[in-house]
């Protein structure tokens, strides 16, 4: 089971191919969408890559999940995600760290979760199941 | 316009493999601008064939039901200069291919000099999406694109079948 560091390593080498960005611009915290300048179309290229890289499946829309509440007022009102919404969050992404999200949960804030750390604890996550 | 960049299959395996042939010929209309005395294939058009030989291996490998869209091209190399006269074999491999679109990569060779290689992504646009916007019509796959398809499929044959 390779450490987080070691994934972290990797996650970053894969982000340097699919995103043409440089070592040097990826930090754990940056932003794919915000920092890294990722496009829709480039989820599924980071997604074919970490799938090869780390020999593991990763099935549509567990890593990245597409439009999580398609408008359901259950889980947005005035542009904000709900509690429910926020459950719903947790659930569907287990890997994601929502405590500063919460405090403030627009729904325009969402991509600012998906960040480098985010794929690295995935991956982790997804290595200690296949492992078992 | 005519926009077909492969003139024949050589060999097809569905959902693996897929190889193209290109003819340069100098009567083509964009030798005599690209450039005077010196007629060399425009490096985009070179991609383009790739693509179109990719983008059949790809929509193939679902019979043509998916609207399979050059996505993107994460990397590209150019080698040398492929003139008036070389004949161009591209050669693809399925890298990934899943329900939200695929990956190929790509070689180019003139009588075995690597000309060009690449890696090459295509989407296959959403169905519900899709279908508003273009109705059922596959504008994909169609015309011209169709009867390189009936093409590829004769090249998919085992040689002595059929």
């Amino acid at each position: 089971m390779p450490t987080q560091e070691e994934i972290y390593t990797k996650v970053s080498a894969t982000l340097v191919e699919a995103l043409n960005v440089d070592e040097e611009e990826i930090q754990p915290t940056s932003t794919l969408q915000g920092d890294l300048g990722a496009e829709s179309i480039d989820f599924l290229d980071i997604v074919f890559r970490l799938e090869r890289e780390f020999a593991i499946k990763i099935p549509r829309g567990e890593l990245f999940p597409e439009s999580i509440f398609q408008g359901d007022p259950d889980f947005v009102q005035n542009g904000r995600v709900t509690d429910k919404g926020l459950a719903e969050l947790r659930q569907r992404m287990p890997f994601a760290d929502l405590s500063k999200f919460q405090s403030n949960p627009e729904v325009g804030h969402i991509s600012d979760l998906f960040t480098v750390e985010l794929i690295t604890n995935y991956i982790k996550g997804k290595l200690a199941t296949s492992n078992n | 316009m005519r926009w077909i960049w492969i003139d024949r299959f050589l060999a097809f395996e569905s959902k693996k493999s897929a190889r193209a042939l290109k003819n340069l010929s100098l009567a083509e209309d964009y030798f005599a601008d690209h450039f005077p005395g010196y007629p060399v294939m425009p490096a985009a058009l070179i991609l383009e064939g790739l693509a179109q030989t990719g983008g059949i291996l790809v929509g193939e490998a679902n019979d043509y039901q998916e609207k399979v869209v050059l996505a993107k091209i994460p990397s590209a190399q150019f080698y040398t200069d492929a003139l008036a006269g070389e004949v161009l074999i591209y050669d693809v491999e399925i890298l990934n291919l899943r329900a939200e679109g695929a990956s190929v990569q790509g070689k180019v060779t003139s009588a075995g000099r690597v000309v060009a290689e690449a890696e090459i992504f295509f989407a296959h646009l959403d169905r519900s999406r899709s279908k508003q916007l273009f109705g059922d019509h596959n504008f994909v796959f169609s015309g011209e694109l169709k009867h390189l398809l009936g093409l590829a499929k004769v090249a998919a044959q085992p040689r002595g079948a059929g």
